[in-house]
């Protein structure tokens, strides 16, 4: 399995350098770095002096990818992509370009991303596969029937919806919760139950369906019926049959998306002005801050990588027939 | 675990969260800040400042704080209108004196002559800085934080990690050490372009800089030592600017942060080895002498500012307009400055819950976005604006002010069909002037908060007519004691004239194809762009949109390739220069990288505007600023499009609010009065539980016949 993994860690070079190459040929597609100047600087009586002056102290003034001025290999390495790239692969992420320590930013706001993400994973989970156990047994009748319409039903509604709407009932007419804002430690509990509740609901529709269609395929298997000849309860069935053999799916879902819960959610933090990872992003693209968007895309990538290994060897922890060679 | 544990474990956890809040379990804000903060204001911030540099900070977000923290020499009157400059840390309005060839004094209206102006500015005695720990010293006397070592910033992670801390005065000395930061060529201050066409030795001082310091990333870059000609300190409270020329408005830019103090010893202190790995910087901590000083910077939650304890004693202004005495604005008269203990901005990236906050009493003051515009404002029965039932009901006032901005259509004067100085152009252009009815823009796309323009300078600034004498000849007429715009044939026969009869392209023999280029390219925008679209095909010319993002949007500007477009300015200073200078032909966008985005070129404009922005306000300027604005109404480079109404809405215990839109530093005269507060926002914020017992209770009920169906199922044969 060692092997597996170092294979697997070998193989993520090459698509780390893809995702980086990617991300900044669509970032300079879009922004140049006198935009990105002149976005530091404001619109009003900026120089083309101040611009140039910004764009060499931030290494933004060479080239893009080949520096034709320069000899041998600093032809490559004098670049924007070479300066502002390289140090990635020691998770070295360096200052924004408003001069913060990108690092230290991460280390901060990934607590409060985490502080939504987890709960709302852990009881989601809890929820949609119970719910989902549920109407698995009454399938066929007319309560899987009308189980399923209300799951499309949920899922088809945006997650905007959600938020709104729950940000009106639960803070604006019951007065339960406060509407928005965060906090660290205890009182910071009453801030995280409606955005944990609202990722929940929102996250019932697809979530159940797609778990009852996992046990649905389980349960017409043969070693079901074989234990239901043994007289094992419905329940029994349920519970310790087909819902362990159905966590092969359910892990490749849930696994994949453990370490990017570090990321958090773009709409969900801001709505509810949550100082997590998705704001950090978002607010850097509308600064056009390449440095934190070059990082962020490159430590979502990374946590994406490691997601599929994990699940990979959640495999071997289920299904004692997967080997990894 | 059964379900009655599930219930008494639900119960446990909402005590506990409601034992924790301030009254109400809605209510945002810890219940440990309750018992200090009963003088606070509430209120928000959307996005982090991008810097709290006073060299370089120039957005209003940005402003909101450095203004409370940092003084400049003199501020605007917070009452009196028309906007008044008054001291501020300086003893009285700066000492102009003019001098001519060879070094003899002048007078100031032999404009001609004047080589230089020298501005003296006295600053008061016995201001002080905020405690910070670059003003720390032992008991030598020396400075104890400005020669750390790695190992004196173990520990340190923030600012409030320093023990020792100090305090000095304010001397003329850190406006200087200012002023040589505005000139610096590595702190990008926005107006350091500006600064160079006038300050003395201003190029040579940014030329001795990058020599001293030709790394700009090294270590702190010691300014004192490095001569500015034009700027010097006469004694401890006294230094003097000296500027080329005559330029009436600088006293307008020292009553901006750029022109704040700064002391050598903060931006040593921020400058250390350590410092900016930890983001200790002058961008995250200001250091300044005003009634506010920033205690927490969060900007990723919370901002907070607490009184300064070493503010000098400003006092709350005595004088006022006559209805500010009705209006209760001057019951603080006299008191000393600030009212208020401490101020909580809080991140609200989004405007509903922000509205709905407000609603709950959790922020105090709030402006009228478009969602919540009809929740707000009514319109009354001669058409005034009127604050809704559910406001009035909650003690809600409303204050309006026309915006000291204007947002116009500019025609590129470049191009060869609607730009240049051709007769046919001119027409074309004040047909369409004609045709774009801006008084049904603002009435669909702005809930009618504006005023159409009727030149570039908006109301409240001096050369803004009103009345009959004040309105576009050429759009409008004067009917029933109003502009009334002139009619649809009106801009046909000028299109005729124009050369485009009916609309049509003589070359073509097709409709005249324009295009609109804009940075508004999503759903929002849409309508408006419909709008635009159709107020064009009133004349038969077809309108091309061509929406980009706002970089290529800035880069058509820059490179002229535009032809028609919508942008707009905020004043920086209340000045009627501060507007013409964007149709003054040598500040033109694409062949000086100026402001002049419609690239208009008149040489009677400019020669009117050289001699208008070097005289006092008086009838020689406002004759001068008449003729101008016929000029620029007669040759149409902008339609003029309208000003923008600020609304706010603010709580009943939220007091001393008249709006002032050029002042900034506005935190200090306001009140609140908190019992009212917490009173209303316990009243308005009791929980209602009701209906989640009743779904709770519906969910319990729901599990009898499920554990029914559940049993009859296990029990029945599997299909």
């Amino acid at each position: 399995m060692i092997a597996y993994i170092i294979r697997r860690i070998l193989y993520a070079i090459p698509i780390l350098i893809g995702v980086n190459i990617l991300t900044f040929l669509l970032f300079f597609v879009v922004n140049s770095p006198d935009d990105m100047a002149r976005m530091f600087l404001g619109q009003k009586h900026v120089t083309e002096e101040q611009i140039e002056d910004w764009k060499s102290e931030r290494g933004y003034h060479q080239p893009l990818f080949y520096n034709a001025e320069e000899e041998g290999v600093e032809k490559l390495t004098q670049t924007i992509f070479y300066t502002k790239s390289v140090r990635l692969f020691v998770f070295d992420f360096g200052r924004s370009d408003s001069g913060r320590d990108i690092s230290f930013d991460i280390s901060q706001r990934m607590w409060p991303s985490l502080a939504i993400a987890v709960p709302q994973l852990i009881v989601g989970l809890l929820v949609t596969i119970s719910l989902a156990l549920l109407i698995a047994f009454f399938r066929g009748t007319y309560i899987d029937y009308w189980a399923v319409v209300i799951c499309v039903a949920l899922m088809s509604i945006s997650s905007l919806f959600y938020i709104i709407g729950g940000q009106f009932v639960m803070g604006k007419v019951l007065r339960v919760v406060p509407i928005s804002g965060f906090e660290d430690g205890v009182f910071g509990i009453k801030f995280l139950i409606l955005p944990v509740l609202i990722g929940i609901i929102g996250g019932i529709g697809s979530s159940t369906r797609w778990y009852r269609t996992i046990f649905l395929e389980e349960i017409n298997k043969d070693y079901v019926r074989t234990a239901r000849a043994k007289g094992i309860s419905e329940q029994m069935v349920l519970f310790k049959h087909v819902l362990r053999n159905a966590m092969i799916p359910i892990l490749t879902g849930v696994v994949v998306i453990l370490p990017l819960l570090f990321m958090g959610s773009l709409i969900t933090e801001s709505f509810f002005g949550i100082p997590g990872l998705g704001s950090y992003t978002i607010d850097a693209i509308n600064r056009q801050d390449f440095s934190i968007v070059r990082s962020m895309v490159f430590l979502g990538a990374v946590l994406y990588i490691i997601g599929l290994l994990l699940t990979d060897i959640s495999y071997t922890l289920v299904d004692p027939r997967v080997r990894l060679n | 675990m059964n379900s009655r544990s599930v219930i008494l474990i639900i119960i446990a956890i909402a005590l506990f969260i409601g034992a924790c809040s301030d009254g109400a379990w809605n209510n945002p804000y810890p219940s440990d800040r309750k018992g200090k903060s009963a003088n606070v204001i509430y209120s928000s911030f959307s996005e982090r400042p991008k810097r709290l540099d006073p060299v370089s900070s120039y957005s209003s977000n940005e402003y909101q704080f450095i203004a409370q923290i940092y003084e400049p020499p003199l501020q605007y009157h917070y009452l009196l209108r028309p906007y008044t400059l008054v001291p501020l840390t300086a003893s009285r309005l700066p000492e102009v004196r003019y001098f001519g060839e060879g070094g003899v004094l002048v007078d100031e209206n032999a404009v001609d002559s004047i080589k230089y102006s020298e501005y003296t500015i006295k600053i008061n005695k016995g201001i002080q800085f905020q405690p910070h720990p670059a003003f720390a010293i032992n008991n030598k006397g020396d400075l104890v934080n400005l020669n750390l070592t790695a190992k004196d910033l173990e520990g340190i992670h923030v600012l409030s990690d320093f023990e020792a801390i100090g305090s000095r005065e304010l001397t003329a000395e850190d406006y200087v050490y200012q002023i040589k930061r505005i000139a610096s060529p590595y702190l990008h201050s926005p107006i350091a372009g500006v600064m160079s066409d006038y300050i003395v030795g201003f190029d040579d001082f940014r030329k001795q800089a990058s020599e001293k310091y030709p790394n700009p990333n090294e270590g702190w870059h010691d300014l004192r030592d490095i001569k500015l000609d034009g700027v010097r300190v006469v004694d401890r409270y006294t230094y003097r600017i000296r500027i080329n020329g005559k330029y009436p408005q600088l006293v307008y830019w020292m009553a901006m942060p750029f022109f704040a103090p700064m002391a050598w010893e903060a931006e040593k202190f921020y400058a250390q080895d350590g410092m900016e790995e930890r983001n200790i910087s002058l961008n995250w901590y200001p250091v300044g002498t005003g009634p506010f000083m920033l205690t927490e910077n969060n900007p990723n939650l919370r901002m907070v500012m607490e009184k300064n304890p070493n503010f000098h004693g400003e006092r709350y202004p005595s004088e006022g307009e006559p209805e500010d005495y009705e209006n209760g604005l001057l019951k603080d008269a006299g008191k000393r400055l600030p009212l208020i203990d401490k101020a909580v901005y809080s991140l609200e990236k989004e405007t509903i819950p922000y509205w709905s906050k407000f609603l709950q009493g959790y922020y105090d003051a709030s402006s009228v976005s478009s969602d919540s515009f009809d929740q707000a404002i009514q319109f009354g029965s001669g058409g005034d604006f009127q604050l809704t039932e559910l406001m009035q009901d909650k003690g809600i006032q409303l204050a309006t002010a026309v915006t000291t901005s204007i947002l116009y259509m500019g025609f590129n004067m470049t191009d060869p069909v609607v730009g240049g100085d051709s007769e046919q152009s001119r027409f074309l252009r004040r047909a369409i002037s004609i045709a774009v009815d801006y008084e049904e823009y603002i009435s669909i796309f702005a809930n009618g908060r504006g005023v159409a323009a009727q030149g570039p300078v908006p109301p409240g600034i001096f050369g803004n007519i009103a009345g009959e004498s004040g309105i576009n000849p050429f759009v409008y007429d004067w009917k029933f004691g109003e502009p009334k715009r002139k009619g649809i044939e009106v801009a046909l026969d000028l299109m005729e004239q124009a050369g485009y009869k009916d609309g049509i392209d003589p070359n073509t023999g097709k409709p005249l194809v324009l295009n609109f280029d804009t940075p508004s390219a999503g759903p929002d925008a849409k309508a408006q762009l419909n709008w635009m679209r159709k107020q064009y095909q009133k004349l038969g010319i077809q309108l091309v949109i061509r929406a980009t993002d706002y970089n290529r949007f800035q880069e058509k500007m820059r490179n002229g390739t535009s032809q028609i477009f919508q942008w707009g300015w905020n004043a920086d200073y209340p000045d009627p220069e501060n507007f013409f200078f964007l149709l003054y032909g040598p500040n033109a966008k694409v062949k000086h990288h100026g402001e002049n985005a419609a690239n208009y070129a008149n040489p009677e404009f400019d020669r009117l505007f050289e001699k208008m922005k070097n005289i006092q306000n008086g009838p020689e300027r406002l004759a001068t600023i008449k003729e101008m604005t016929k000029i620029a109404q007669q040759d149409a480079p902008w339609l003029w499009g309208f000003h923008p109404k600020a609304f706010s809405l603010f709580h009943s215990w939220y007091q001393n609010v008249k709006p002032n839109l050029m002042a900034n530093n506005l935190l200090k005269y306001r009140r609140v009065v908190s019992e009212d507060r917490q009173a209303k926002r316990e009243a308005w914020n009791k929980p209602n539980y009701w209906p989640l017992i009743l779904v709770g209770i519906f969910l319990l009920a729901s599990l009898i016949p499920a554990v029914i169906a559940f049993r009859k199922r296990e029990r029945s044969t599997l299909k």
